[in-house]
């Protein structure tokens, strides 16, 4: 049972990040697809700051510098996808499934690089990175938990605060509801579209390292963060582009997820499900839902659709 | 009704001008679109591989050039080898493209394709043709499901595929890894018993070609894309069912109000992108080029998702997918050739990555640079030429609309 709770915290935090993240891009009116990218590359970054500087610096500098970086990364990914998508008006869907190819060949490249130059260049090809993660996980009571957690909960309700409260996030919603209206009342559409899409990167990056660090020392980067960007779509999409739905939703997928990591050791076994099952479960949840809802949408009405200044 | 003021055109005759002048540098253009993407992309991975190493760089740019010709004749067996399945995944992404969808759930209908394939052979025995088949019809179930959700649900394609593409993922590696449906997973390899060991004839035919080339996996299964790949070129260009597909991708409010099924023609266009995506699988598990390998999980098969640069390079035109993925195949291998001492097979796919990323938005240089020949050609009065900014109102990439 704690453990179904641990992976279930874990899962949740990161679900919940990389979720908020896809709204804030969405809500601005820019689909993002390479939430999946956007988490690999922050997760490299960040996990590149550990193996680098793992002995020298003292553990809380290490973790500060290493979630910045990892967000940071994030971010300036993501400005990859709102170059073509705002600036170039290409279409969001192909250039954020480039983006995703683009993060894991790269990733790929960039660790085998450096494992290879870590050995002296003998052709040692692996894809994987070690690090140490204590300096993130703090045990009170029965239960582990992890800095995540706390980085998480503060980021949610910035985030509903900024999106709801403050005359930046009214700006940032109406970019994606209809920026025709926006423009005409002096919204600089693009640049707030950019901000969204920035944000996203931030959280997404974020998410990445969340995902990777806290769970295992040692990652490899062959199978990319394991289709958990899209997961986190569906969960934005389950959440109705709302924080605190996104928050419910991210607990609701974060069990199943949970259920097929601890199927195998615990009384669950009886039950005779394998791990693929459980992992199926949410994608088959979110599609249900997904064909009752679409009557009532809240997606964001202008979502998807390059804004053009001069068109009519 | 909101007009959507998209740019993105996947048709390659985009100027609706009488004046084929217009027309033939229309097609010009949009070949030199794509050699600028291949262009722009091999110099991004020439200056990877000067970063990751100097001395070598030219060495390991001329293999990823030479491709398959660095070791011949057996390289250019195995681009073979993988051109075909890669054809067949390109003319999947284009065909979707065609009706103005875009079928990201490749790589899940591949998925379902090899399970189809790979029972009919490793469990029924069945001949190759029959596994073919087999292929076809599982791929063509799975690419049927996000045409229904699209058509009846409104969900967006793009979602549900992707939905499915790991659903399907899970599934597949379920039934082979548990042995629901019979026998088919090797525990000594831990991947499926091979094609040929189990069931020669459920191989497709070589006629030869593996000793030309030297290999073990160069079979007529090019051929049989190329052939499949003229006979979707029939059908979108010169069929009446290929016309009503294109209407709809262009405008499906008119092609309703034309008279045209739009619902139907969704499903239909879903479902033999499906079909096309699940012969590739069969073409090359069939070809025993590889094993599936179900306890790798979590990654989704490259070869589907490495459809959408073939069908974008080709601009969706079926021969140009045939060329497209000659050349990003092509690539691949070169890649493998890299010395692992110096740098990453990988680079190759970071190469193709950037590709897309740029086809993504190069059309629209191309769709601005034939607004001004067309409207230059052009009387002011007949303002046609802003149909090189044609609407699409199915407004692709709304999660789901209301």
């Amino acid at each position: 049972m704690f453990l179904l709770l641990k992976y279930t915290l874990l899962y949740a935090v990161v679900l919940m990040l990389v979720a908020l993240g896809g709204m804030f891009s969405e809500r601005s009116g820019v689909i993002n697809i390479a939430l999946e990218g956007i988490m690999v590359i922050g997760s490299l970054a960040g996990i590149l700051v550990l193996t680098i500087f793992g002995g020298t610096l003292s553990p809380a500098m290490l973790v500060v510098l290493s979630v910045l970086v990892s967000a940071l990364a994030g971010m300036i990914y993501s400005l990859l996808l709102g170059f073509s998508a705002i600036t170039l008006k290409a279409d969001q869907t192909i250039g954020g499934t480039a983006l995703n190819m683009l993060a894991t060949a790269a990733a790929m490249v960039i660790v085998k690089a450096y494992n290879n130059a870590a050995s002296g260049g003998n052709g040692a090809a692996s894809s994987k990175l070690s690090y140490a993660n204590n300096a993130f996980i703090f045990t009170a009571g029965p239960l582990t938990y992890n800095i995540f957690l706390i980085i998480g909960i503060v980021l949610l309700i910035v985030s509903y605060i900024f999106l709801y409260k403050t005359k930046y996030g009214l700006r940032l919603r109406s970019c994606g509801e209809h920026p025709q209206a926006a423009d005409s009342v002096g919204v600089n559409v693009y640049k707030w579209r950019y901000a969204g899409v920035m944000i996203s990167g931030f959280l997404g990056g974020l998410g990445g390292f969340a995902y990777i660090v806290p769970s295992v020392s040692i990652w490899n980067f062959e199978v990319g963060v394991t289709g958990f960007g899209f997961l986190a779509l569906a969960v934005m999409i389950f959440g109705q582009w709302k924080p605190f739905r996104i928050a419910g939703a991210a607990v609701f997928f974060a069990i199943f997820k949970s259920l097929a990591n601890i199927a195998d050791a615990t009384a669950l076994s009886n039950l005779h499900l394998s791990q693929n099952i459980y992992n199926m479960m949410p994608f088959i949840a979110s599609m249900i839902i997904l064909a009752l809802t679409s009557k009532n949408s809240h997606a964001p009405k202008a979502e998807g659709i390059p804004y053009d200044k001069g068109a009519r | 009704m909101r007009v959507n003021k998209k740019k993105v055109n996947f048709s390659s005759k985009k100027v609706d001008s009488s004046s084929k002048n217009v027309n033939f540098s229309s097609g010009l253009m949009s070949v030199l679109a794509s050699l600028i993407c291949i262009a722009v992309g091999l110099l991004v991975g020439l200056l990877i591989l000067y970063c990751i190493n100097a001395e070598q760089a030219i060495d390991g740019f001329t293999r990823i050039v030479k491709g398959g010709f660095f070791m011949m004749p057996k390289g250019l067996g195995s681009v073979l080898a993988q051109t075909a399945p890669l054809i067949m995944t390109g003319l999947s992404v284009a065909f979707a493209f065609k009706t103005g969808l875009f079928n990201i759930g490749a790589a899940g209908q591949y998925t379902l394709g090899a399970l189809g394939a790979l029972y009919f052979a490793l469990v029924l025995h069945a001949p190759w043709w029959v596994c073919l088949l087999a292929a076809m019809l599982f791929g063509a179930v799975w690419g049927a499901i996000p045409g229904l959700f699209k058509a009846y649900f409104n969900v967006n394609e793009v979602i549900t595929a992707i939905m499915f593409n790991w659903i399907g993922l899970y599934a597949v590696n379920e039934i082979i890894y548990k042995g629901v449906i019979g026998s088919m997973y090797d525990l000594k390899t831990t991947k499926t018993f091979t094609v040929r060991g189990v069931s020669p004839q459920s191989v497709i035919p070589d006629l030869g070609l593996n000793g030309i080339f030297k290999t073990k996996s160069t079979t007529i299964a090019i051929f049989i894309a190329i052939i499949i790949a003229i006979i979707m070129y029939i059908v979108i260009n010169k069929t009446t069912f290929g016309y009503e597909l294109k209407a709809c991708g262009h405008n499906k409010d008119a092609a309703k109000y034309a008279g045209i099924n739009d619902k139907k023609n969704i499903v239909l266009s879903m479902t033999i992108a499906g079909a096309l995506s699940g012969i590739g699988a069969g073409l090359y598990y069939l070809s025993g080029v590889a094993e599936w390998n179900p306890q790798v999980s979590t990654a989704l098969p490259t070869m589907g998702f490495n459809g959408i640069p073939v069908a974008l390079l080709a601009l969706s035109n079926p021969i140009g997918v045939i060329f497209a993925a000659l050349f990003v195949s092509h690539i691949t291998v070169g890649g493998g050739y890299l010395p692992t001492k110096y740098f990453q097979p990988e680079i190759a796919d970071v190469i193709i990555a950037v590709i897309i990323y740029l086809c993504a938005f190069v059309m629209l240089f191309k769709g601005f640079v034939m607004n001004l020949i067309a409207s230059k050609k052009k009387d002011a009065s007949d303002a046609n030429a802003g149909t090189v900014s044609k609407t699409d109102a199915n407004g692709k990439g709304k999660g789901a609309d209301a």
